[in-house]
């Protein structure tokens, strides 16, 4: 069955074409939905959240995207069992609608911070870690300003942390958590940006694999 | 009470301002008169520069624009073209560096656009003074983020640059910001307006009243630190010129547009001036159509806001429609604000009164140009090298001078860069120049600036071509091919001294070196008067280089890779402490680059590549042989173990600097390969990758320094500096 993924477009979103190319090169058709719209295409298997910086940050990072009637539709995949990945920009957003717990805040840097980092494979039992084991390490960039993520780690299930230097101040070191069930994943690294070696690293494969494995129908 | 006559005050000269009742035939209207100030400034008419800037090559088989648009434009194959310019905003950046430089980022930004193209990366070439000063700290940490905060919010990577600090800087810092965009050849767009009857259609942000004189009054005098001055400084709207960027291209694919231009400098006097001149029609403008951010705006204020993130294009009239429609769709303001007409003059109209009816030349071509004084500087005397004694601890004199600001390592600044956005980039900065794949396709664009300015202020001929060499060096070095060159040419006041001269000769040596590299100068832009009553900055021509590599998997990075692999010193510079950055001052006399050696190394190092017989490559640039070699060691995370070529002393071994040199290093089993490529170049074995640290030989004897200490010099340096 081929997967189809929804990429969510916001104004300000940025990383929507390499999300979805990387998707594309895995099989998958993708669709761009736009922040305009009531409802995702019909047959969706998969919602993807990119990055970038909706509505300019306005008020508050991913407030404003969050608020959006394309959001209601997310929620209700999301309820339904179909796996929601947030990358960046789209964890800001998904914790802003209340479908993971915690918020970003601030990186205690007060900079905007964008190097390659490791995060260790806490949670290896949900769609997002591909064949990787607990306590194994993968290599991913982050590029962020607001990616400090703070709140109750019981309230989810912590995928990854960041391995060595906490760049950000995340609580705990959490680089990506998901909910209790699962399907709904937010992480501040950016793996849509290190699927091929030519860029430094296909590490970030495995967890694009998750929006695609065993795709639940919307 | 201010007695200065207004002409003066818009800065117009006594005999600029009897010239224009001459050429009208009639006093000119107040809105006609701060046109006339903007248009004939420096900033906007290059009227001291243009004469000099004929001496450079522009034209190429493979050139599809040179000087005279938005950008310049180079064939890159496949029915692709690669678009690019850099500009100053140099002295809003000296007002207000947040604002000053993120607004040099979206202006840049927006002659991408205006060329029908997608912008694919962004370097920025930085001067400040020495971070010793509070106040250049303050100059380069903001300027810094606002670099950051509009190519990270707008989504366009900050791929390279360079940032250099020196005392000459402290009154006057320079922001210099290059764009690079894609377009296929059959959607180039060009500012021309043309058929009449055709609307203008002016969208993106609202007009108000930010950045009022600011090509004027700003950018075309001497600086003082005139906190008056700051209203003439825009404001940056990122999200906006995000969505302005994908409107163009969603503008551009639907094929609505007869002509686009964005709005900069002297706001929409410049655009709609340039655009009729161009098209050789009038335009007629209803300036009470235009969208207002505040009430009370008078029709001056109007014509020469620089508002931020607003183009004006010219659309039949059966498709303004579809075009408003398409800007609604994006959320901005489009409005129809008056049509091509015949003739050739500019009218504006205000509560239906005539307010301006000027050919539209007289503004955009007719500026008075001026030859700047052509006072030789006398020739530089050689470094008496009896002055500069050989350190007796030369491991700590390498460790200091990768602490040296303008060599240690540049990560505080990068890192707040999102250099990835986009998915392609393949070599990150850091090394020598940045590799970003042209998106759905193989091929790699390579990318740099750079910039000899000390060499420059002692000899600018000599100078003006090592700057060119250097960034052709870089390219060369990831194994792309030179392709062209934009320029800023940052000088201080040509009227004074010698520095039109300087002008003169830097422009002379930049282009004998294009010309040997068959690099055309496509784009470019000048920024004069970079001086103060105390200071004045060292003669800044940054060149901005775009090379070009078949397949960007083949791209080669600056780090030693492999234990056993051999290091190889490419070229045959012999180095000295002339003007170098071991020796910290502009001084001595620095030997000019050998433009055939240049030549025949770029061309080896890019065959070399292609041939994937390099697994490194590294320009020998500030800080000499030492610096490179520690260099490669810190990225690649393994050292060598090499013995240098010997000099008249070890410091000059180590430290000097030349052109034409580069470390190159291969596999054993690629060594005989590499050498027979080696026709013309001289290539020396002088050591191997190895071990922790990095150890160089030199007259006998041996200096040794780990890579943990190299790191803790070079990346601690301007965070700490900062502190």
């Amino acid at each position: 069955m081929t997967d189809h993924i929804a990429v969510i477009r916001f104004p300000g979103s940025l990383d929507h074409e390499a999300a979805g190319r990387v998707l594309r090169e895995a099989g998958a058709t993708t669709i761009v939905v736009s922040h305009h719209d009531h409802q995702l295409p019909q047959g969706t298997t998969g919602v993807v959240l990119p990055g970038g910086f909706s509505y300019g940050d306005h008020l508050r990072c991913g407030a404003i995207a969050s608020r959006t009637p394309i959001m209601d539709a997310v929620r209700s995949f999301a309820e339904a069992g179909g796996p929601v990945l947030g990358i960046c920009n789209g964890f800001q957003i998904l914790c802003e609608a209340g479908l993971l717990p915690g918020a970003l805040l601030s990186n205690d840097t007060q900079s905007f911070i964008c190097k390659q980092v490791g995060l260790e494979v806490v949670d290896a039992d949900t769609r997002w870690t591909g064949d990787a084991a607990a306590g194994s390490e993968i290599s991913i960039p982050i590029k962020h300003h607001d990616g400090a993520w703070q709140g109750d780690p019981s309230q989810g299930r912590v995928i990854f942390r960041y391995v060595g230097e906490n760049p950000n101040g995340a609580h705990d070191a959490i680089a990506g958590i998901a909910n209790m069930d699962g399907n709904v994943m937010g992480l501040m690294p950016h793996p849509e940006m290190a699927c091929e070696a030519l860029l430094g690293s296909a590490d970030g494969a495995l967890v694009m694999g998750g929006v695609l494995a065993q795709g639940v129908a919307a | 009470m201010s007695e200065v006559p207004l002409h003066r005050q818009l800065g117009l000269t006594d005999w600029e301002n009897d010239q224009i009742p001459t050429l009208l035939g009639r006093e000119a209207t107040g809105p006609e008169l701060v046109m006339f100030s903007l248009m004939w400034s420096e900033h906007c008419s290059y009227k001291h520069s243009k004469p000099l800037l004929r001496n450079f090559p522009t034209e190429g088989p493979h050139v599809l624009q040179g000087p005279g648009e938005n950008a310049g434009a180079i064939d890159v194959g496949g029915g692709l073209a690669v678009t690019f310019k850099i500009e100053s905003h140099n002295h809003p950046s000296a007002v207000e560096p947040f604002e000053g430089a993120a607004t040099g980022v979206g202006g840049i930004i927006r002659d991408i656009l205006a060329m029908g193209a997608k912008p694919i990366a962004l370097l920025d070439s930085l001067r400040f003074g020495s971070l010793d000063s509070s106040r250049s700290r303050y100059l380069f940490r903001r300027a810094v983020n606002g670099i950051g905060h509009y190519g990270n919010c707008i989504g366009i990577p900050t791929v390279g640059g360079e940032v250099g600090f020196d005392d000459r800087y402290e009154d006057s810092c320079l922001v210099n910001a290059m764009c690079v965009g894609i377009v296929r050849h059959d959607r180039i767009l060009r500012a021309a307006a043309k058929g009449i009857g055709n609307r203008l259609i002016l969208f993106g942000n609202r007009t108000g009243k930010d950045g009022i004189g600011g090509a004027s009054v700003l950018a075309s005098a001497e600086f003082s630190h005139d906190e008056d001055k700051r209203p003439s400084v825009q404001v940056s709207d990122p999200f906006t010129e995000r969505k302005l960027m994908d409107c163009c291209q969603d503008l551009a694919d639907h094929d609505l547009l007869v002509a686009l231009q964005d709005l900069g400098a002297a706001g929409l006097t410049s655009s709609s001036s340039e655009m009729a001149s161009k098209g050789g029609v009038g335009l007629h403008i209803n300036l009470d159509k235009v969208p207002l951010r505040e009430q009370a705006m008078t029709p001056a204020e109007i014509l020469v806001s620089e508002s931020q993130e607003r183009m004006l294009a010219v659309v039949t009239p059966e498709n303004v429609q579809a075009v408003i429609d398409l800007c609604e769709f994006h959320e901005l303001d489009a409005t129809d604000i008056g049509e091509v007409v015949e003739g050739d003059a500019l009218i504006a109209t205000f509560n239906g009164e005539e307010v301006v009816n000027i050919p539209a030349h007289f503004l955009a071509d007719d500026a008075p140009v001026y030859e700047v004084p052509q006072t030789p500087a006398p020739p530089p005397t050689p470094l008496d090298l009896a002055t500069v004694p050989v350190p007796t601890d030369l491991v700590g004199a390498w460790r200091d001078l990768l602490r040296v600001p303008n060599i240690a390592s540049k990560r505080w600044v990068y890192q707040q860069y999102d250099h990835l956005v986009g998915a392609n980039t393949v070599i990150r900065p850091g090394g020598d120049a940045a590799v970003v794949r042209i998106p759905d396709t193989q091929m790699g664009l390579a990318l740099t600036t750079d910039c000899a300015e000390r060499h420059c202020e002692l000899d600018p001929r000599g100078g003006g071509a090592a700057g060119v060499f250097e960034a052709a060096r870089n390219i060369a070095c990831t194994g792309a091919v030179p392709s062209a060159i934009t320029n800023c040419l940052n000088f201080p006041n040509p009227e004074k001294g010698h520095t039109g001269w300087r002008l003169a000769q830097a422009i002379e040596g930049m282009a004998d070196a294009c010309r040997a590299l068959g690099t055309p100068v496509v784009s470019g832009n000048v920024s004069l008067y970079n001086e103060s009553s105390a200071r004045m900055i060292y003669p800044t021509p940054v060149v901005g280089m775009v090379g070009l590599m078949d397949d960007a998997a083949k791209a080669v990075g600056a780090a030693f890779v492999s234990e056993g692999d051999v290091v190889l010193l490419a070229g045959s510079g012999a180095p000295e402490l002339d003007a170098s950055e071991y020796l910290g001052r502009a001084e001595g006399a620095p030997t000019a680059p050998d433009a055939d050696a240049e030549v025949a190394l770029c061309r080896f190092l890019a065959a070399a590549a292609e041939k994937e017989l390099l697994a490194g490559a590294h320009d020998v640039s500030a800080g000499g042989l030492a610096v490179a070699l520690a260099e490669s060691a810190m990225l690649g995370r393994v050292g060598a173990t090499v013995t240098a070529p010997a000099a008249d002393r070890p410091d000059t071994a180590l430290f000097g600097e030349s052109g034409a040199r580069v470390i190159v290093t291969c596999s054993p089993t690629n060594l005989a390969a590499l050498q027979a490529l080696a026709t013309d170049v001289p290539l020396t074995q002088i050591g191997t990758v190895a071990g922790d640290d990095v150890q160089v030989t030199v007259d006998g004897a041996t200096v040794r320094l780990s890579i943990a200490d190299a790191r803790s010099a070079y990346e601690s340096a301007i965070p700490e500096a900062l502190m």
